[in-house]
């Protein structure tokens, strides 16, 4: 009389709330994105959705202007992730040794982690400004520079700089993830190589990134999901600009749904960036496999 | 007791999961109320008439018409255009705040009705010409003119008589050579200051040096992109940036960089929308109060003046289920009454009431340029693929701008891709 | 031991990262009660002669200055929106992760994919219609529908890590409570939750932090002060450049207090919280 339920019956009842909630919310979404992408809804063309099948996709699919948003989120995912695991990598072997004013390294390492993306891009924004920015005034006072530059205002420099502040935002959680997996390293192997006569470099070559190479792959993965969807920091820092050269796909299919009014574009678009992360994904699990197996 | 703890964990639970639901449906009762006539309007928060000046307005109407009520809303520029879209169509609102370059794709949509017959000729005549492409399509009219906009020709005086002129120019060249003077004497490093940006502002400023040179985006529905018009604009803007007579920073500055360039001494002379005047002029915000000149934007050979047409309309939404009291509130909106007595923030569109003294005397200065450069706007081409177009400009000017195209391969490249747009 | 150069290249490299990790920032934080002559000077001077905090004042007290007043109205949406989400995706979320950890049925592992699934959509992907759907239900720009929003994202966030922390308690606990007669739901809530507690912190921090950083769906879904969050009044404000850089600094600073608090406050729950959520399979 006690269990009315079955277990099975009870685990249902209080997952249900979580599954109505979330699926209720994303799967229909996800499913209607897939439909627009196969029709022709377009408000400012005034045509509101008959079915084109798949003329989105191979009209964006032989777009140059996609390829080259692809391209430059290629780059930005590939050189922020490497700059953050070298970085990272670096930052938390240097916490895991004794040095003085480790504690407080590590506490102040967390601070750039915690400023919120938007607040993020403002910030850089204004120490990239060129009639006033910090770092106009900082190489000028260096003598690294004569005048001011404008950071922002060539393509390509405009997504270096980008990256520098996704970079400072995103480290600190690299370090984190890698000192953690450092601090349960088993010394005694390291005292024996140290007493083999093994140079530090090749330490670290032969132990440390080894044992390091698991967590690495996680964050690769994680890192390379969030990039691919990257939005924020470049709406925050240069919406696009200048002439295209900060323009990702995220920040593209935005336009073509929210600015442009072109629904069905945009949904094949953001179902292109959904599978390509998905192939992205796919690929490193395999490798992780892969790698456990080994 | 113990169960007590059990009910009340799964009563939030319940709590927490309908919650959502319940709220949506509060929401869209409201709307539907009995009795007197109820109409949703949608406005904007800057630029032109303030919220003040459009709750005071919508107060005097309703005294006027006991038996219609109107709510307003008040959302930003940059939210209007999807909030429209989204919440016209079914009767979310009866009328509409639109802006002029949207105009072609609301009427094709079907979003706006056609009004052509409701104004009368005696006010048409007496309208600019301008407010009232704003809100045309194909020779009819899809809503009524209701805010005049346009950029004009901002100049420092003291800077200009420093370097020996008593007089704004009047074309683009005087402009140069005016420039390369002041350049040359060292009162500013870069004599005049753009908004161009890869955004919006940039086809504004576009549309105003194209239409000044000769040219035209758009002719008869067709990208005319590689007109020689166009050519000579955009060799105009290279070529203005290679001497130093722009500013370089300019394809980074959107209106507000201008006005901070312009407000703190760095610059001669910058095109901007009205609204700069009063801020350029005032001594919290601005180096340069009290210098501030205003003049029609510049011409060029045969062409007197020339500046994008920023005028907006409200429109009646297709979806509305009283059109005639919104037809009463609109021309309410826009009457010489209304106009007259707000002209404060947003001059008229009515060509008579630029004579009437209590106008002028709101601020003679730009009275006079905007009397003058009403009768000289430059459409932004009113297609309905207006917004792609503007998308795909920005970028193919920017590549001129920044050196990564000749201006040649810029607008070849550029018309190949408003030519796809057109035949969609 | 180590060498001595070796030592000196950490101790410079350990300098270069305080510094780097601290100095933009901290920027920030000095342009916030720096006069905007002293921001707009040039050669800009770093410590500012005079300091003022009217900005704060501003945004605390003065409702007629519109940006301070927009910063306030958001700042309190953002707190709003954001703990609502994290208790609701703690107590939903929290549950499902127990009945996934502690309960065999089918589906379990489907359900487990799923959520992670649903977790690693990029928001681009549903948001047309969802903003199409609630516009047409009238329900844009209103704070329950961020919630709503938040849930979809926050929610398998919360079962993704809870459940590795209800996998770490051992199942004799549950057994020897209902031994005891207790319910299930007793038992959870006497004998489970006593012992995650921690975990149940770090990630209710983690959630809150998720909910207040979000801002594409905020971005889209909220017009007025009805429901906007801080991150896009920011945005807002500093994507149309406007001059006032001192004042987008201040709400920079604002919006920055309470994850960095959390942060360090709580630094040690949140790593582990992290780990948790980041090492598993």
């Amino acid at each position: 009389m006690k269990r009315k339920l079955s277990d099975a019956q009870f685990a249902w009842l209080i997952i249900a709330p979580s599954v109505v909630i979330v699926f209720g919310i994303v799967l229909y979404p996800l499913f209607e994105t897939f439909l627009y992408s196969l029709k022709d809804l377009d408000l400012s063309a005034g045509s509101l959705g008959d079915y084109v099948w798949l003329h989105n996709y191979l009209e964006i699919l032989s777009d140059g202007d996609f390829w080259a948003s692809a391209g430059r989120t290629a780059y930005f995912a590939a050189v922020s992730i490497s700059l953050e695991l070298i970085l990272g990598t670096l930052i938390a072997l240097l916490l895991n040794e004794e040095i003085k004013g480790k504690t407080f390294l590590r506490s102040i390492i967390i601070i750039p982690w915690a400023v919120p993306t938007i607040v993020n891009g403002a910030m850089w924004k204004w120490i990239y400004h060129s009639e006033y920015g910090a770092l106009n005034a900082l190489l000028t006072q260096l003598h690294l520079i004569d005048h001011y530059h404008s950071w922002l205002n060539s393509p390509w420099m405009a997504m270096n700089m980008v990256i520098i502040a996704d970079v400072w935002k995103m480290t600190p959680l690299v370090t984190i993830f890698l000192l953690a997996s450092l601090q349960l390293v088993n010394k005694s192997v390291y005292e024996a190589a140290m007493v083999d006569g093994a140079g530090m470099i090749r330490r670290f070559f032969t132990l440390t990134l080894p044992y390091l190479k698991p967590t690495l792959l996680v964050i690769i993965v994680m890192r390379t999901m969030e990039t691919f969807k990257v939005f924020d920091i470049i709406y925050a820092i240069t919406q696009g600009g200048p002439a295209n050269g900060t323009m990702v796909l995220t920040y593209q299919a935005y336009l073509k749904a929210f600015s442009n009014l072109q629904y069905s574009q945009g949904a094949t678009i953001s179902y292109l960036i959904g599978m390509m992360i998905a192939l992205l994904t796919y690929g490193y699990v395999k490798m992780l496999k892969r790698g456990e197996a080994a | 007791m113990k169960k007590f703890w059990s009910m009340a964990l799964s009563s939030i639970l319940v709590a927490a999961s309908l919650a959502g639901c319940g709220a949506g449906k509060e929401n869209a009762g409201s709307s539907a109320d009995s009795g007197p006539v109820t109409l949703n309007a949608i406005f904007m928060k800057q630029a032109g008439y303030s919220e003040d000046d459009i709750t005071a307005i919508t107060k005097e109407f309703m005294s006027k018409n006991p038996n219609i009520k109107v709510n307003t809303t008040f959302v930003p520029y940059e939210a209007l255009e999807q909030k429209i879209l989204t919440g016209a169509p079914n009767g979310g609102y009866d009328v509409v705040l639109i802006d002029a370059p949207w105009t072609a794709k609301f009427a094709k949509a079907g979003i706006v009705q056609e009004v052509t017959d409701k104004l009368p000729e005696a006010d048409r005549q007496d309208i600019f010409a301008g407010a009232l492409d704003a809100v045309s399509y194909e020779g009819k009219l899809y809503g009524l003119p209701w805010l005049n906009d346009t950029k004009f020709l901002f100049y420092n005086k003291e800077m200009l008589k420093k370097a020996g002129f008593s007089n704004p120019p009047k074309t683009w060249d005087e402009l140069m050579a005016q420039a390369k003077v002041i350049k040359e004497k060292g009162i500013v490093e870069y004599p005049i200051v753009w908004s161009w940006k890869q955004a919006e502002a940039l086809s504004c400023d576009f549309t105003t040096l194209s239409e000044t040179f000769g040219g035209k985006l758009v002719r008869d529905g067709k990208p005319t992109l590689t007109d020689e018009g166009n050519q000579k604009a955009l060799d105009f803007m290279v070529q203005s940036l290679k001497d130093g007579i722009s500013n370089p920073k300019s394809t980074e500055f959107l209106e507000e960089d201008v006005r901070g360039v312009f407000s703190s001494g760095k610059a001669a002379f910058a095109l901007n929308w009205t609204y700069m005047y009063n801020l350029a002029n005032d001594k919290t915000q601005s180096q340069v109060a009290g210098q501030v000149g205003i003049a029609p934007s510049p011409g060029q050979g045969s062409v007197v003046s020339a500046s994008v047409n920023g005028g907006m309309g409200v429109a009646l939404a297709k979806g509305s289920k009283h059109p005639e009291e919104a037809w009463k509130y609109m021309e309410y909106l826009s009457s010489k009454e209304v106009q007259k007595k707000y002209a404060k923030n947003a001059l008229p569109i009515w060509k008579s009431l630029y004579d009437d003294k209590d106008v002028i005397a709101t601020n003679p200065e730009v009275v006079a340029a905007s009397k003058v450069q009403y009768n000289y706007l430059a459409n932004r081409p009113q297609v309905p693929w207006y917004g792609s177009l503007s998308t795909e400009l920005q970028v193919s000017i920017q590549q001129a701008l920044l050196g990564q195209k000749s201006t040649k391969d810029a607008l070849a490249e550029l018309q190949q891709k408003a030519e796809e747009l057109a035949n969609k | 031991m180590r060498s001595k150069p070796f030592r000196l290249l950490q101790y410079a490299f350990a300098l270069c990262v305080a510094v780097f990790t601290l100095a933009p920032f901290a920027w920030l934080v000095i342009s916030s009660v720096s006069y905007q002559k002293d921001l707009t000077t040039t050669p800009l001077k770093w410590i500012p002669d005079n300091l003022t905090f009217e900005r704060y004042r501003d945004i605390f007290t003065n409702p007629d200055n519109e940006m301070a007043y927009a910063f306030k109205m958001a700042m309190i949406n953002s707190f709003t929106v954001a703990s609502t989400v994290t208790v609701i995706a703690l107590i939903v979320g929290g549950l499902a992760a127990y009945a996934i950890s502690r309960y065999r049925f089918r589906f379990r592992e489907k359900l487990v994919y799923l959520f992670l699934f649903t977790y690693m959509i990029p928001s681009v992907v549903i948001v047309i219609p969802l903003y199409l759907l609630f516009s047409e239900m009238q329900m844009l720009d209103s704070k329950m529908t961020l919630v709503l929003l938040d849930l979809t994202f926050v929610i398998p966030f919360v079962i993704w890590v809870m459940q590795s922390y209800f996998d770490s308690i051992s199942k004799e606990f549950d057994e020897a409570a209902a031994v005891d007669g207790c319910s299930r739901l007793q038992t959870l809530w006497y004998v489970v939750f006593p012992i995650v507690r921690p975990g149940i912190i770090a990630t209710g921090i983690l959630a809150f932090l998720l909910a207040w950083d979000e801002f594409f769906f905020s971005l889209l879904f909220t017009s007025s002060l009805e429901a906007k969050t801080i991150s896009v009044a920011i945005a807002e404000f500093s994507g149309k450049n406007a001059v006032d850089y001192g004042m987008i600094a201040t709400g920079g600073v604002l919006a920055s207090i309470p994850p960095l608090l959390i942060a360090i406050v709580f630094q040690r729950y949140l790593v582990r919280g992290m780990v948790a959520g980041g090492i598993k399979e």
